[in-house]
């Protein structure tokens, strides 16, 4: 499953880079005579109600859905990471106080801090990134900060702080790679759950603003053409359910390989 | 069991606090004057200056957060901008609506989901685990948002069978629930078969075969009823996700509960209605968590003393 996952990874990462040159129409242009056409020979995904190629958007959309994973996930991992370790390394009032915050983060569910900080912030993409790397970070702060309360204790740390090395150096040499191995795990499914967030945000009009094609804001639109022209809802839809998919498969993968507990195991 | 119970308690209260300061602060990080805001680029001065006035703006901050949280103990978040109704009371009325979608929801994530990790569980490597296996990923995978308006097309625009929107019929709950439990049922059979699998590992249940009890009964009576424990927690935990969830399921439904109050509200800059709802939605959360914690006590001493 994650040589699929993989596999769909990869494509999707190929069609957004290869957008422009795959897609016989620009995302933007208009044929509003055809506004609302099915899909056929020439237009395979069929026109908005703009009378935009879908396909054409689709492969856009891939781009705005892979950049907002990348950017999210990058702040994210970086921050949690910096925070979980510096929270379990040192322990005491730090670890009370990043705790707390990861505590109180925590105590929202899911989704629904972002709406309320795009909510105020006003709807934008940048401000999508910026919430959901303000929440995000969290995840990966809890997971490493368990792992470095482990870590610390280990001989080869204690060696390390007995020959003399700085506390940066420690940290950074020796406590945060052992971290890696699970972090890229969540960064995979985080993926996956940024892209899902972002078309969250987008399809609730909280997103990315048109005319930039994202999937979730063509999910939007689509939804007053249910009756009229289903296309508009089903491919969008279809391109985040697969990439997810594949980020989801990439990242049980992952965790299998890379998880002692599990690896060779059938379940 | 009473210390336990008390130390929780305890633990809850500062985030409570937390989040209440949060939802204060919202309004704070509104570039620009709030009260514009609200009103819009147009609005003249003197109706500015009287919203900062009514929502007390123009007071110290401090002086406004003391306000915050008093109101907030008391049950009192303002009253709406648009509609002057108070937002407790615009959340009440909605209430009944979502904790019906709600628990429609569970229903039908607990239905779908148990008895396809057992089958998973049981066959474990066959071709019905990696179909079971498929499913689950997939289910996690598809987005509610594309998933509602799929069942709309399918069971009211093409077949006619189900109502495609609105709220008062027991018809009018299955495409919504159904949208809305797919991804809790998705997570909730993987836990189901994860947990059912390290049960039937234990002796306990070898032995059970061992003492002549079928294949069956040694999972249903004795393997199955350990393994919900985890399960259970499950369900307690992803209570915020349907919450979250039903945000965007109230939306593409039009199902009159506290998420499209939500939406409507942010549509419409009545942050103290976004307010209200953001921090109703945060308490809860952290109330079922709290919730589900004693009952994870209870069922399982061992977390009492650690």
């Amino acid at each position: 499953m994650s040589r699929v996952g993989a596999a769909i990874v990869l494509a999707a990462v190929l069609a957004a880079l290869a957008g422009p040159l795959l897609a016989p129409f620009d995302p933007a242009s208009q044929e509003l005579a055809l506004r609302l056409e099915g899909p056929n020979g020439v237009h395979w995904f069929g026109l908005d109600e703009l009378g935009r190629d879908i396909f054409a958007r689709v492969l856009a959309g891939a781009r705005i859905s892979l950049l907002v994973g990348l950017v999210v996930v990058g702040v994210s991992a970086s921050v949690g990471t910096a925070l979980g370790s510096i929270a379990g390394y040192f322990g005491g009032r730090i670890d009370e106080a990043i705790s707390r915050a990861i505590d109180i983060l925590l105590a929202f569910p899911g989704l629904l801090l972002a709406i309320a900080l795009v909510a105020v912030l006003g709807p934008s993409l940048t401000n999508v990134v910026l919430a959901l790397s303000l929440i995000g970070w969290v995840g990966y702060a809890r997971l490493v900060r368990g792992q470095v309360l482990r870590t610390r204790e280990l001989e080869f740390v204690q060696a390390a702080r007995a020959l003399g090395a700085t506390t940066p150096r420690i940290l950074l040499r020796h406590v945060i790679p052992t971290t890696l191995p699970a972090v890229t795990v969540q960064a995979t499914l985080g993926m996956g759950g940024a892209i899902l967030a972002e078309a969250a945000l987008s399809f609730l009009g909280l997103g990315v603003q048109p005319p930039t094609p994202s999937w979730g804001t063509m999910l939007n639109y689509g939804r007053g053409h249910l009756l009229d022209a289903p296309h508009l809802t089903i491919f969008p839809g279809l391109a985040i359910a697969i990439l997810v998919l594949g980020f989801n498969f990439l990242g049980d993968g992952l965790r299998d390989a890379l998880d002692p507990a599990t690896r060779g195991r059938k379940d | 069991m009473l210390r336990y119970l008390f130390r929780r308690l305890a633990l809850t209260i500062p985030v409570l606090l937390g989040v209440a300061t949060l939802v204060f602060a919202l309004i704070h990080l509104i570039p620009g004057d709030p009260a514009q805001a609200m009103l819009g680029e147009t609005a003249a001065e003197q109706d500015v200056q009287a919203l900062r006035e009514r929502l007390g703006l123009d007071r110290p901050l401090l002086e406004q957060y003391g306000r915050f949280l008093q109101g907030a103990v008391r049950g009192d978040l303002g009253v709406s901008l648009r509609t002057s109704e108070p937002v407790s009371q615009a959340i009440l009325t909605r209430l009944p609506a979502t904790l019906e979608l709600a628990a429609a929801a569970m229903l039908v994530a607990i239905g779908v989901a148990i008895p396809l990790g057992i089958v998973a569980a049981v066959g474990r490597g066959t071709a019905v685990d990696h179909i079971a296996t498929t499913l689950s990923l997939t289910g996690i995978s598809i987005p509610n948002f594309w998933l509602g308006p799929l069942l709309a097309i399918v069971f009211a625009v093409e077949l006619g069978w189900l109502p495609v929107s609105g709220r008062g019929t027991l018809a009018h709950l299955v495409l919504p629930a159904i949208s809305l439990g797919a991804a809790l049922a998705a997570i909730l059979a993987r836990m189901t078969r994860a947990s059912l699998l390290e049960e039937l590992r234990e002796p306990y249940v070898q032995a059970a075969r061992a003492r002549g009890a079928s294949r069956t009964r040694a999972v249903l009576r004795h393997a199955f009823r350990n393994s919900l424990i985890p399960v259970v927690t499950l369900i307690g935990l992803q209570f915020g996700a349907v919450l979250t969830g039903a945000v965007i399921t109230e939306t593409i439904f039009a199902w009159p509960g506290i998420g499209r109050l939500l939406i409507q509200s942010i549509g419409f800059r009545d942050y103290p209605l976004v307010q209200g709802c953001i921090l109703f939605i945060a308490v809860t959360y952290v109330g079922m968590n709290l919730l589900t914690d004693l009952m994870y006590g209870v069922l399982d001493p061992r977390i009492r003393y650690e």
